[in-house]
């Protein structure tokens, strides 16, 4: 028997462009980050006043993790113990620690302390959808697919989760990249194969 | 590969362990330190780093860790190297053998960094974690790609449970697991700002807990799925969850950390009647104590003795998970359960069965937990 589970959506936002399914749905090119995130934002008409307050690592991710999630994501057939998250980045949370050590120098701010973690991006996703499962989150110094392939893959195929997204975000200054799979056990008319090759595909810019 | 392949839970044995803080340089030291009821944390008068004074656990400023002068290694790489050699000497454990992976665990790692110089592209890379696990690699001569997690203050916890994962599903045999955090300006003023900090030595569970104390130091914990070690303690299951309430406050409820402790359990084939005993996160902030005692209640292992080793240590960030899981061992081992220093009077609201003074235990069996921000909880199994 193989236990083979299948990407059904991802996501993917670089270069001023963002990617559902391989097709592009929006694109603002040369904005700098922080408005590209507010456009992205705006566009999607997406309604969440904590969004405002978030550092642009999660702001990324969020705004990613809401794209992925849009439309076909049956998030009832799941407890919320059930879906989890994997993510890794290059930078941790380097961009917003910049930010919050120069306010050290006035008087050190608790609101961007609290983002000076890599972690927070998957918080933030999980106060917003009640994600409550198993979640990690690694530095690497580049997308390596068969490390969080072979985790997601633990996680499923011992029913520890029954879904999964899992991806890359990272921002450092103007520099910015995420993709997002949803991982489940079932396919879909759009799923292809859960797989390193795969992942690494749609990672591709 | 088959499914029941992937099913295979072999035994995951602990081999050896170092933990390295101002207490001391090796595990023993360590535990021989707590057994005489010795604390590191201190009152420290650090002008540079903060203009009042605050308590931690800080090493000497001239410590260098280990012999070589190399400037290369800043103190957090050395930190980690002197402890994995440590661990490393005698244990058989290869790590130029592409069956043992290296795993780094570290909320900030090389921030301090920051602090000396403006940013500039070139410090990007001295800072990433990556690079300090690379040159870690490189000295012991690692052959495979390190792991590196950065989960707040669950990632000790979690680089355990990814090192018993990584050996169960077979990729690996043996895992070099450690984990270190070194305390700046950066850390402190963040600490400071939400006011989370102590104004005296911490006391975990206690009615008059007001705050945490920050710590330094590294961990080391090599695991191994070779039967030559199967007379040895094993780590038997793990678990980590999410509150999704808040990113810098702990579930009202408990019940996230609950789910993270009865999985653990479910993953090591135990039950609650079965742990001897608990090593509490126990940060002595109000709020997370107050979580940490609803969860374990709602886990039935309220009547469990528990204990919190922030009294000894402080707060050891990416380190905390493994130094107290790690002297956890020794306890098991020597049958002795330490005090949580400062804790006198219960000030939680659902009682929990807080070690006060040394305990003899016949324990088989032991719970580690820890939480952070971001809403993470983690649990692991330790057992004879």
């Amino acid at each position: 028997m193989l236990l083979e589970n299948y990407i059904t959506s991802s996501c993917t936002i670089e270069y001023g462009a963002v990617f559902k399914d391989g097709e592009q749905l929006f694109e603002n090119k040369g904005a700098g980050l922080p408005d590209f995130l507010l456009s992205v934002y705006q566009h999607f008409q997406l309604n969440y006043p904590k969004f405002y307050k978030m550092d642009n690592l999660s702001k990324l991710g969020w705004l990613a993790a809401e794209i992925l999630l849009k439309g076909n994501f049956k998030k009832d057939q799941y407890q919320p113990e059930e879906i989890g998250l994997i993510l890794a980045n290059s930078n941790s949370s380097l961009d917003n620690d910049i930010k919050y050590f120069d306010s050290v120098k006035d008087i050190a701010s608790p609101s961007l302390f609290v983002y000076t973690l890599p972690n927070i991006v998957i918080g933030e996703i999980c106060i917003r959808n009640d994600f409550k499962g198993e979640h990690a989150f690694f530095i690497q110094d580049t997308f390596d697919a068969d490390f969080i392939g072979q985790q997601v893959n633990y996680l499923l195929n011992r029913n520890i989760l029954k879904t999964c997204i899992c991806g890359w975000a990272d921002v450092l200054q103007q520099d910015y990249k995420t993709a997002l799979f949803l991982v489940e056990k079932q396919k879909n008319e759009n799923s292809v194969l859960f797989s390193a090759g795969n992942m690494d595909n749609i990672f591709k810019p | 590969m088959s499914g029941i392949d992937k099913m295979r839970k072999p035994d995951v044995f602990v081999v050896a362990d170092n933990v390295l803080s101002p207490l001391g340089k090796t595990t023993a030291e360590n535990f021989g330190k707590l057994k005489e009821n010795v604390s590191a944390v201190k009152q420290q008068h650090l002008p540079a780093i903060s203009s009042p004074p605050f308590y931690a656990s800080l090493f000497g400023k001239d410590e260098i860790f280990i012999k070589t002068d190399a400037p290369v290694y800043t103190k957090f790489e050395r930190l980690l190297i002197a402890s994995i050699e440590n661990a490393l000497q005698g244990s058989g454990i290869d790590t130029k053998d592409n069956k043992t992976v290296l795993i780094i665990s570290s909320t900030k790692g090389n921030i301090s960094l920051l602090e000396n110089e403006q940013y500039h592209p070139e410090l990007k890379k001295r800072i990433a974690l990556s690079s300090s696990a690379k040159l870690i690699a490189e000295y012991f001569g690692f052959t495979r790609r390190p792991v590196i997690i950065s989960n707040a203050c669950v990632s000790g916890v979690v680089a355990m449970i990814s090192g018993m994962r990584l050996l169960r599903s077979g990729q690996y045999e043996n895992a070099v697991i450690a984990g270190a955090d070194v305390i700046s300006a950066f850390i402190l003023s963040g600490f400071q700002s939400f006011q989370a900090l102590s104004p005296q030595v911490c006391r975990p569970f206690d009615k008059l807990r007001n705050g945490l104390n920050l710590g330094e130091g590294a961990g080391t914990i090599l695991l191994s799925t070779d039967e030559k070690y199967r007379k040895n303690i094993k780590v038997l299951g793990g678990s980590v969850s999410n509150d999704a309430n808040h990113i810098s406050g702990p579930s009202r409820t408990g019940q996230e950390l609950s789910y993270a402790i009865r999985q653990s359990l479910h993953d090591a084939d135990l039950s609650s009647g079965d742990i001897g005993f608990i090593s509490a996160h126990g940060t002595a902030t109000v709020y997370n104590d107050e979580m940490e005692a609803r969860a374990i209640a709602l886990s039935g292992l309220q009547s469990v003795p528990l204990n919190s080793l922030k009294g000894y240590y402080g707060h050891t960030l990416g380190a905390a998970g493994l130094i107290e899981s790690i002297i956890s061992l020794q306890s098991l081992k020597h049958g002795l359960v330490l005090p949580t220093l400062g804790f006198t009077e219960c000030g939680v609201t659902k009682p929990v069965n807080v070690v006060a003074s040394p305990l003899p235990t016949k324990a088989n069996y032991f719970l580690k937990t820890a939480s952070g921000f971001g809403g993470c909880n983690a649990a692991v199994v330790f057992g004879k």
